[in-house]
Formats: structure tokens, C-alpha cells, sequence
């Protein structure tokens, strides 16, 4: 992600992130929209999350390191693997001004989405499981 | 064929019937979602709870099998004794768990897990971990080659040397070596982080997509389109406290490791015709 893009939270909210000449010609993005590389600040960790890694035995984040708050049809939303697919941040719902508390946010939103009775995954494993 | 796939429960249950429109699937969270920390399929397990056994004489199947009997059960702590390097041993355990084998494992071991901790007190074969999506796997000895291959998530530590290509099609998580690395470590990863904190082989990080590599030691050379990067002092921070959850630490402090990124040059790959390829690379 481009410096300018990281410097602005709000950047793919407020933009397409259309912007250079090989996007515009294909019409989508090029890359990821969000900092990837961007390493967790645990002192900012959520009592939910903290609560979570205690539960698994983790004394970090482990593979919620790789989980950020990113953006799709102009929404904040969520990656989530096993889905393959994004979930959409409830609209009510009043963002931080930084990406790392947006990170948070976005992995105990995670958390409670993939544990819950709801998850696609839960009708996949019923109908597809093995052992 | 198609009468048999008509019988399946997936069709009784209505997971045939959605049309794809070639869009991302609007899947929204609940405000009311509960506050679960396991998966609603994981056995209910109590690390405090125990269990032992000896696998010398069972084959890989039976080994997997019982330590899902033992989940099942409620033991939250299994040790494996005497694996014998067999292959594919500790596969596609979603759950919590505190997992430990007295011995060297094959071909494939703790591959496609999410959740356990897995310490192995010997050696791994090749694809240790691959496609490993949380949890941490920690081997006290050597490692082969593509250790962690297309991992997506979790800790994969090894504490002695590994073979080439570790982390091929890395794509998340964090790969930790404590000593040397072979040739075309980091090739075409996509997201994640590797340490390596001895020599690293020819080509690190050859055609990377993205992620960071951080080498202690010397690099033998970079591959394709994997430049230098900047270390900055929150990741400075986070590679000190991760490396200090395993006992290691960088040869001369986390702010003097080498940072390897992707230079991007290929992200327009397809946009390219071929004199142009060479003019690039």
C-alpha cells in the first residue's frame, strides 16, 4: 500500500481505490487494501480478545495478527477465510481514528462471527465431515 | 455418478441452491452474536486433563484417531511417545489443545491444524505444518524442506536448521527459524512473517507478493523481486516479544535484523509483454 493511502484511515472509504492507469484499465484494485504488513500493537488489546487467547493458550495474537480491519463496497468489513468472503461491519457501529484499534475491533467481530451457531462453516462441517 | 451426488445430505440441507453471481458474498455481523472462543464442532477439552500413550507399534491412522478419541474424552493434554518419524501424524486437529510428541516426525506432520500447541521434542520431515491455520508448533530439533508451506496462520518455530523453500506460499502466520534456512525461503509468499535468525540460502523471497522476511545471518542472495525494507520500531518490538515467547532472541538485537519485503514489480505481471518481463526482472 502506497504512503499517502496508509497515512489516511478513512482512504478506502472515502475512495475507490481505482488510481493508477493498469487499475483504472482493468476497473478493480491492484493489491491489498489494507496495510498487511502491519504488525499488532498488543497494548491495545480488547478484554474479549485477551480473554480468547487465555482460552487457547497464546500469550499473543497469533493468527489474528493477520486480521485487519478492511474496507469492500465502500463498507468496513472483515476477511474471513473460512468463507472466503467479507463480512460487513454493522453500519451503527463508530470507528476509531486508527487503523490498529480498527484491527481489534475487527478480530474479536471475527472471533464472535466464526464460534457462533451461524457460521457457514457450521452447515459444511454437518454435511461434509469426514471423522 | 449424478444419482449418487443427488443423495448427498449437503443437498438435503440446501447448500446446492445459491446462484453465484460472481460477486463477494454480503455476509453482515450480528450485534447479538454470542460470546463463544471455540468452534461450535470443538470437543470440550481441559488442559489440566492428561493422557499418554505410545505409538511404536500403531500406524499413522490408528495415532490420529486416538488422539481424537482423547480430545473427544476431554483431555486438553496428549503426549505422543515414541512416533518413530512416522508421517502425517497430528493432521487437521481444529481444536484447542496441548499436544507433545517425544520423538522425530515424517513427511506432513501437524499439517492443517487450527488451535493446538504442538511441541515436538525431535526432528520434522518435509511440509511440517502446511497450510497450518492458528495455533503454535514448536520442534526443538532439525527441520526439512517447504517447512510450513502455504501456512496461513499460527507460530511455526524450529529451533535448529531447515531445508529450502520454507514458507513456499506463505500466507500468513509467523515462520521462526533459530538457525539456518536453504535455498528459496520465502518463495511466492503472499502475507505473513518469517525470522530467520542464522544464514539464509540463494533466492529469499523470490517472487514474493508481500509479507516480510527478517534474517539475523547472512543472505546468499534475494530472488526475484525481493528488496530490502526498513525496520520499524513497532515491529522492532513485536519480533523481540515474539521471539521471547520461545526462548530466542535476535543475534544482535531485533532492530539490526534484515527486513525483506517485496519490491512489487510483478503485481502488474499480466500487464506486461514479454520483452518488458526481462526489461523488469
Amino acid at each position: 500500500m502506497s504512503k499517502a493511502k496508509s497515512q489516511d484511515v478513512d482512504y478506502y472509504l472515502k475512495q475507490s481505490g481505482v488510481d493508477t492507469e493498469r487499475e483504472k484499465e482493468i476497473g478493480q484494485h491492484i493489491g491489498y487494501r489494507y496495510d498487511v504488513n502491519l504488525v499488532p500493537d498488543e497494548a491495545r488489546l480488547t478484554p474479549f480478545l485477551k480473554t480468547y487467547l487465555a482460552t487457547m493458550g497464546w500469550s499473543d495474537l497469533n493468527w489474528l495478527e493477520d486480521v485487519h480491519m478492511g474496507y469492500e463496497e465502500g463498507r468496513p468489513a472483515v476477511f474471513d477465510r473460512n468463507i472466503n468472503g467479507w463480512v460487513s461491519v454493522p453500519e451503527d457501529m463508530t470507528l476509531p481514528d486508527n487503523q490498529q484499534d480498527r484491527d481489534m475491533i475487527a478480530r474479536e467481530l471475527l472471533i464472535k462471527f466464526q464460534m457462533s451457531e451461524r457460521h457457514p462453516m457450521v452447515d459444511l462441517y454437518k454435511a461434509y465431515r469426514k471423522f | 455418478m449424478a444419482q449418487l451426488k443427488s443423495q448427498h445430505i449437503s443437498h438435503d440441507m440446501g447448500l446446492h441452491t445459491e446462484q453465484l453471481a460472481g460477486r463477494t458474498q454480503q455476509t453482515f455481523f450480528s450485534p447479538e452474536e454470542g460470546e463463544n472462543f471455540t468452534y461450535p464442532q470443538a470437543f470440550e477439552v481441559d488442559f489440566e486433563k492428561s493422557a499418554s500413550f505410545d505409538a511404536a507399534e500403531m500406524e499413522p491412522q490408528a495415532i490420529n484417531h486416538r488422539i481424537a478419541a482423547l480430545m473427544a474424552a476431554g483431555h486438553g493434554h496428549i503426549v505422543v511417545r515414541n512416533p518413530l518419524a512416522k508421517h502425517s501424524l497430528g493432521v487437521g486437529i481444529l481444536n484447542r489443545l496441548k499436544l507433545e510428541f517425544e520423538g522425530s516426525l515424517g513427511y506432513f506432520g501437524c499439517g492443517l491444524i487450527d488451535g493446538p500447541n504442538v511441541r515436538i521434542k525431535g526432528r520434522v520431515g518435509w511440509s511440517c505444518a502446511e497450510n497450518m491455520m492458528a495455533g503454535t508448533v514448536v520442534v526443538e530439533k532439525n527441520a526439512g524442506s517447504t517447512f510450513g508451506a502455504a501456512i496461513r496462520g499460527g507460530d511455526l518455530v524450529c529451533m535448529g536448521d531447515v531445508g529450502s523453500r520454507t514458507g513456499i506460499d506463505q500466507k500468513g502466520g509467523t515462520v521462526i527459524v533459530g538457525g539456518r534456512t536453504g535455498a528459496f525461503s520465502g518463495f511466492m509468499m503472499q502475507r505473513g512473517r518469517m525470522i530467520i535468525l542464522g544464514d539464509a540460502g540463494i533466492n529469499l523471497g523470490d517472487s514474493m507478493y508481500d509479507g516480510i522476511i527478517y534474517v539475523g545471518g547472512k543472505i546468499a542472495s534475494l530472488g526475484v523481486d525481493a528488496v530490502p525494507g526498513e525496520i520499524t520500531e513497532l515491529e522492532t518490538e513485536w519480533v523481540t516479544r515474539k521471539l521471547a515467547a520461545y526462548g530466542l532472541e535476535a543475534p544482535d538485537g531485533a532492530d539490526k535484523l534484515q527486513k525483506i519485503v517485496a519490491g512489487k514489480q510483478l503485481w502488474n505481471y499480466d500487464n506486461l509483454e514479454p520483452t518488458e518481463k526481462k526489461i523488469v526482472l
